[in-house]
């Protein structure tokens, strides 16, 4: 019943982030471009084809990937507050692409890279976040304290930041002109010829996460009874490192990194489902999360004239849902 | 019943290697836990009980000697097999929000359960019986957030259960519980060993029930080692006291168990018998006051449901101790 409301909702929200944009295009004549009908070239066409389609697909796979990937490193981490942008997972992404933004000098915007600058970017964004994942590992080790590794991870997330100020410094004005724009968060960098690699890439990583059900049920035990029943944590470690790793990389590449949505999104489909039964959650996650984007998206694109940045919407979700959280949390432990 | 041997050990040593070299916790422990037993690993804090439990449920490596668990070396055991022979419960908190004591129970049967985790009907049959048997029915649906420690404690215990396991682990499974909790775990554990032959193997720091319910204790200590046995074989050798008398603990032979030391200042007489008289003996024990049926000046009866100092009548222990504070006064 929850699944049909979620799926009924994406419906509707993909159908109103096709609908509305800076231009005025009717309704009926989205419909008919849509469905093949009515003129084959023309700018209305252009817009939703070519713009507004692949902006709200877009919307609806990085939801879905960062809710996954946020909810992955909360039970990996056996902490509420952890996520790809908490645990300074996307500024490991940050600090790949602006390695390679600003060392090539750096054209406006991402989607204005040709293949070759993508897959550069791509790459850095990947190694990035896979570096900084590596390092928490093994800072989880050693620092059995949940809270302790959260700021650890915070620390890591500060360190790259001054990398990357450090890089701005010394890049020129367009290249900091790019990253920033970048850095503001969007879901409309993925082009439409770009935008089958792009699903491709989150598909693989959502794929992957649904393969994980059972052994991330195991582990909220902790490790040491999940060690006891069978569970091999070094494999389940390096498929949780590979999985959020390409997850965040591959939307950060594109969408710029974009706060709360991996932290806060999957408290709300616990609160949805009442369960943390990843059989249950995280197809649970991947529709709220794809129902979270679009939101997003709609409220970046709704106001006359302008597009806010994506960075500029999702704490309006994200913070809220936190403090409940931590609040709830304080009142549990009394 | 004849018991078999399911867990042995032999040359043993545990503690934990480094880049200074071994540190090592207990050594050459050759000893055997049996089916149907329930033994209790009793020693110090930082004697090294969570170190011989990890090493001999298969979390850590010995650093000399081996395990042996159902007659098959534990390194030969692959991780399913493992999951499938030893249980365990352990002093780590779940971090569990919104999930319900059935599912956890549930997590129990992980080594038995296909890709998705999804249970067969042996499987729910196998959670029905852990959950009857450790008498945790109307918890069935509670959320685990939800629990006292006590009831979670018996929720991991059902967890164990459902496994299925000839062996079960448990660390310190009574810490932190309150007196009734402790008891009811206690003979939770004691009974199960009897009525499905499992081997039980538990650390504790609750001495005293752990010599009144145990089969077997295993005595731990840093400088003395370990010595293991039946309690009251231990307690004969004189064992028991080696490990644990001290100053203002000393062992009672008559029932086996330590009691506190008190230096006694003085000698009353008591007269009487039953619990009257057992209950004053005591309250003047720890008040330092020794009773004897030899005459002396004070003279305490307690028969009857009445107690009387010199003849004086005492509505409860409190005034005869009362009485008996003013009558030393007077004499000093």
């Amino acid at each position: 019943m929850r699944f049909v409301i979620l799926t009924v909702s994406l419906v509707i929200l993909f159908f109103l982030n096709l609908f509305v944009g800076s231009v005025d295009i009717p309704p009926a004549e989205v419909m008919d471009i849509l469905f093949g009908k009515g003129e084959s070239e023309g700018p209305y066409r252009f817009i939703v084809i070519g713009s507004r389609l692949p902006q709200a697909v877009t919307a609806i796979l990085a939801g879905a990937a960062l809710t996954v990937s946020g909810l992955m490193l909360q039970t990996a981490f056996r902490n509420p507050l952890a996520g790809p942008s908490i645990l300074g997972i996307t500024s490991g992404s940050s600090l790949g692409v602006a390695l390679v933004i600003l060392l090539l000098g750096g054209s406006v915007s991402a989607a204005g890279y040709s293949w070759g600058g993508y897959m550069a970017i791509l790459i850095g964004s990947f190694i990035g976040s896979i570096a900084i994942m590596g390092l928490l590992l093994l800072f989880s080790i050693w620092l059995k304290n949940d809270l302790m590794l959260l700021i650890a991870g915070i620390m890591v997330g500060y360190l790259t930041s001054s990398v990357i100020t450090l890089l701005n410094y010394l890049s020129t004005a367009e290249g900091v002109h790019g990253y920033a724009m970048w850095g503001m968060g969007n879901f409309n960098g993925v082009a439409l010829g770009q935008l089958s690699f792009f699903s491709i890439a989150v598909a693989v990583g959502l794929l992957f996460s649904i393969l994980m059900v059972k052994p991330l049920n195991v582990i909220l035990l902790g490790e040491n009874y999940a060690r006891n029943l069978g569970v091999k944590m070094q494999w389940v470690r390096n498929m949780l490192l590979v999985t959020t790793g390409v997850l965040t990389s591959v939307v950060t590449a594109f969408c710029g990194p974009v706060s709360f949505i991996g932290l806060a999104v999957p408290h709300i489909v616990r609160m949805i489902f009442q369960t943390s039964d990843h059989r249950i959650i995280i197809p649970g996650c991947i529709v709220t999360g794809a129902v979270v984007g679009l939101v997003c998206n709609l409220l970046c694109i709704l106001p006359e004239n302008i597009i806010l940045p994506l960075n500029g919407v999702t704490p309006l979700i994200g913070v809220p849902v936190i403090l409940y959280v931590i609040f709830k949390e304080r009142r549990g432990r009394r | 019943m004849r018991r078999k041997v399911t867990i042995r050990t032999s040359e043993l040593s545990t503690g934990y290697r480094d880049k200074h070299g071994d540190s090592v916790i207990s050594n050459s422990l050759d000893e055997c836990l049996y089916s149907g037993e329930l033994t209790c690993l009793i020693g110090p804090n930082g004697a090294g009980k969570s170190t011989l439990l990890r090493t001999l449920a298969g979390f850590q490596k010995p650093l000399k000697g081996s395990v042996e668990i159902m007659g098959k070396d534990i390194t030969s055991y692959s991780d399913r097999d493992l999951a499938r022979t030893v249980s365990v419960v352990l002093t780590e908190k779940p971090l569990l929000e919104n999930m319900d004591v059935e599912t956890l129970v549930s997590l129990g049967r992980a080594p038995y359960t296909g890709f998705w985790g999804r249970l067969s009907e042996e499987d729910h049959k196998a959670v029905e019986s852990a959950i009857r048997l450790t008498g945790i029915e109307t918890l069935r649906h509670r959320m685990v957030q939800t629990l006292s420690d006590g009831e979670r404690q018996k929720v991991m215990i059902a967890k164990a259960f459902a496994q299925e396991t000839p062996v079960i682990f448990l660390d310190e499974p009574t810490a932190f519980l309150d007196f009734p909790s402790k008891v009811d775990i206690m003979q939770l554990l004691f009974s199960l060993s009897r009525k499905l032959d499992k081997t039980i193997f538990l650390s504790t720091h609750d001495l005293d029930l752990a010599l009144q319910l145990a089969d077997k204790v295993w005595l731990i200590d840093k400088k003395i080692g370990i010595s293991a046995g039946v309690p009251e074989d231990l307690s004969l050798s004189g064992r028991l006291s080696e490990y644990f008398v001290r100053p203002g603990i000393y062992f009672d032979s008559s029932d086996g168990l330590f009691k506190i030391d008190v230096k006694m200042r003085s000698e009353v007489c008591l007269r009487g018998e039953g619990e009257l008289a057992n209950m004053a003996r005591k309250a003047l024990y720890r008040n330092g006051i020794f009773c004897t049926k030899d005459k002396r000046p004070l003279e305490i009866t307690a028969c009857s449901g009445m107690i009387s100092v010199n003849g004086r009548e005492c509505a409860s222990i409190a005034a005869m101790l009362d009485a008996v504070a003013a009558w030393q006064k007077e004499d000093f």
